[in-house]
């Protein structure tokens, strides 16, 4: 590490934990992009790797990597910001550090059971050892039990600290969503072969934490990192936080509803699901708004630009990801013909990107200057191209593909669903349609802008701020000194 | 004086905020309470499993306004009546090999998994398979050697050898049969069924 002069002397032990995380999640990312361009490229050739590494490992490996290095990401971040939040120490760095080690050891194991042995007997062995074999929560059953401990370890490490230090009401909220975080993840631990039961909870972790309070975490993540970036008043963002909480609760719990349309439950979670699903954009506008207008206050002038762009591409991306682009097939008349198509994939890769992708990485350019010795991320930072390229690359990849997969998704919806009716042949000649496998060549070709970008990415946090000439950190040290206005 | 109104103070919306959350809340749990008893197998949305014995039809309701499945004559899975025990056990060995195969990431269950193979919900009714009386074998030879069995359409995807044994293939076509009576308010809509015994 030396090699990349990083300073990890000045860190305190939060923030040493928080560096290990977000390294396995800078990890993970890549291998989430690898999987991902895989599963596109056999859209495209569909012979590729059969019987060998097929499409549903490809795809559990992609989806699977992306859950597991935004939980990474969250966590790093929260051991990031806990020890200034709390004004202490943290508690547990010896406790933490085991689960860490534990939790990517997990981690590592399962990867190489999916990959090598892939499948098993239809049994119970096979789910607690190999697969569960339900999207999102695929790891089998012993590495839910790890999971669950290594949470409740983060919890409690969070909870103490904040109990020994100063209780404020990030505190207070980030508290309260952790121990929703950790129970959720119960409600699909289990097996029954009732696919509606089975689908109804399986809801409750995946909805009610992609949905609620993974988007509440980030919620305390922006409030924190606006007062750390603009030195936005404490005040003002938690009072922010709250509205968003009550807003995103108040509309996301029932916006659960929205999954229920098609999946044998009773009829009156079309009005339910259809109503509060409709409001869920709401929050997310509050977020812009919230973002946005700290920002202008303050004339966008901060020390740190990558970290600063990341947190307007978040707010941005939460609102048009998961607001505009679920609220576009939320409704049931509308759901009943785009449930289960590319229209999903295309709310999917937007949604996830830009509420949680973009967030975690505005916190490694936080984390990354700080290991640089707190040197100006600002208008004098030398190769800004990188940071500016990785942004612009990642971006528009993103984009692109969610274009893409949405004329895909909007021809599958026609061709399969409305005049085909959903049977097999139906579906073969949508996907044979030649708009939709314009959008499949797109997917990939911006899928590769988004690998790129993510490789600019890397090689910018590994050297970003490392040529910072000594007259500008001076400089710089003297402004703040003087507590003049940061340049911006 | 620049004092905050209450309406903007921060206390005011953190009431707001655990009040709204705790409503929502037991709304929640309230509701899970009645649609958990309207799921359970055995209910009039979530036939019970020995549905299998039974042919299920999938027709219009002009009253709801949408398709709706409909239970029929005896027509016994693999020619044998299964006790309500015995059609359980199939089932749960179908739907537990359905998840250790992993179909989830390439097929949709009620519409939901991943969009690289057909929807499953209706796969029973499908009129891929020709005719009701070859299609049971037809899903279980299908199921065993996919390889060999499997179309395409055109696409050239083909669904992966998974080493499928009989009595999982059987399992597999018991699970099938029994979502395929599962009420899922019209979805998928419109679905033309394969031709069976008692349709007009």
């Amino acid at each position: 590490m030396s090699l990349l002069k990083f300073d990890y002397s000045s860190l305190t032990p939060g923030k040493k934990l928080a560096v290990k995380y977000f390294i396995v999640a800078i990890i993970l990312f890549g291998a989430q992009l690898l999987f991902g361009l895989i599963a596109g490229a056999q859209y495209l050739v569909p012979g590729l790797f059969y019987n060998k590494l097929d499409f549903n490992v490809v795809r559990m490996v992609h989806i699977n990597a992306m859950v597991i290095w935004m939980l990474y990401g969250f966590i790093g971040s929260v051991y990031w910001l806990i020890e200034d939040e709390a004004q202490t120490e943290l508690v547990g760095y010896k406790l933490g550090n085991l689960a860490f080690w534990i939790f990517t050891l997990a981690v590592a194991v399962v990867v190489v059971v999916y990959l090598f042995i892939q499948i098993g007997p239809g049994n119970q062995t096979s789910l607690w050892l190999i697969n569960e074999g339900r999207e999102y929560i695929e790891a089998p059953r012993w590495a839910d039990i790890g999971i669950v401990v290594c949470v409740l370890i983060f919890f409690y490490n969070v909870a103490a600290t904040f109990m020994k230090g100063r209780w404020t009401g990030i505190a207070g909220v980030l508290v309260l969503d952790l121990v929703a975080l950790a129970g959720l993840y119960l409600a699909g631990m289990f097996y029954t072969p009732n696919i509606s039961v089975d689908q109804y909870w399986w809801w409750w972790v995946i909805h009610l934490w992609v949905e609620a309070t993974w988007e509440v975490l980030v919620g305390c993540i922006m409030a924190w990192s606006l007062m750390q970036v603009l030195g936005t008043p404490r005040k003002i963002v938690q009072t922010w936080l709250y509205i968003e909480v009550a807003l995103m609760f108040g509309s996301g719990i029932l916006g659960l509803g929205h999954h229920y349309f098609w999946i044998g439950t009773p009829e009156y979670w079309l009005t339910i699901g259809g109503f509060f699903s409709a409001l869920e954009p709401v929050p997310l506008v509050a977020m812009v708004v919230h973002a946005v207008y700290d920002a202008g206050k303050h004339d966008f002038k901060n020390r740190n630009h990558p970290a600063m762009a990341w947190l307007i591409a978040h707010a941005f991306g939460n609102f048009f990801g998961a607001g505009v682009w679920g609220f576009m097939h939320t409704l049931p008349q509308i759901n009943l013909y785009t449930h289960g198509t590319q229209w999903s994939a295309s709310h999917g890769h937007l949604a996830f990107f830009g509420a949680y992708a973009s967030i975690n990485i505005a916190m490694w350019y936080i984390a990354v200057q700080k290991l640089r010795g707190d040197v100006p991320f600002d208008s004098r930072l030398p190769h800004a191209w990188r940071w500016k390229s990785a942004l612009a690359l990642l971006n528009i990849g993103v984009l692109g593909m969610t274009m893409a997969l949405l004329i895909s998704g909007y021809e599958q919806s026609f061709i399969e669903r409305a005049i085909e009716g959903s049977t097999w042949a139906g579906y073969f000649k949508a996907q044979t349609a030649k708009w939709f496998m314009q959008g499949m060549w797109w997917r990939q070709v911006f899928g590769y802008a988004t690998a790129l970008g993510y490789v600019l990415l890397v090689w910018d946090l590994m050297t970003i701020g490392k040529d910072v000439p000594q007259s500008v950190i001076e400089a710089d040290r003297k402004e703040r000194l003087h507590g003049q206005k940061t340049r911006g | 004086m620049n004092k905050t109104p209450w309406w903007a103070s921060e206390s005011f919306w953190r009431k707001v905020a655990v009040w709204i959350t705790g409503g929502m809340l037991v709304i929640l749990i309230f509701l899970t309470f009645d649609t958990v008893k309207k799921i359970t197998a055995g209910s009039s949305r979530v036939p019970a499993y020995s549905v299998i014995n039974k042919r299920i039809y999938y027709r219009f309701n002009p009253e709801r306004g949408f398709m709706e499945p409909v239970i029929g004559d005896d027509a016994p899975l693999f020619g044998k009546m299964l006790s309500e025990e015995e059609a359980e056990k199939l089932v749960s060995l179908g739907k537990m090999t359905i998840q250790a195969k992993n179909c989830m990431n390439c097929h949709t269950l009620l519409g939901n998994g991943a969009y690289y193979a057909p929807d499953l919900t209706k796969a029973w009714l499908d009129q891929g398979w020709g005719a009701e009386s070859v299609r049971e074998n037809m899903m279980v030879s299908f199921l065993m050697d996919p390889k060999t069995n499997g179309r395409g359409y055109g696409t050239m995807r083909r669904m992966p050898n998974l080493g499928i044994t009989e009595e999982e293939a059987h399992g597999i076509v018991a699970f099938l049969k029994w979502m395929s009576s599962i009420d899922t308010n019209g979805f998928p809509n419109n679905f033309k069924t394969i031709p069976q015994e008692g349709d007009q």
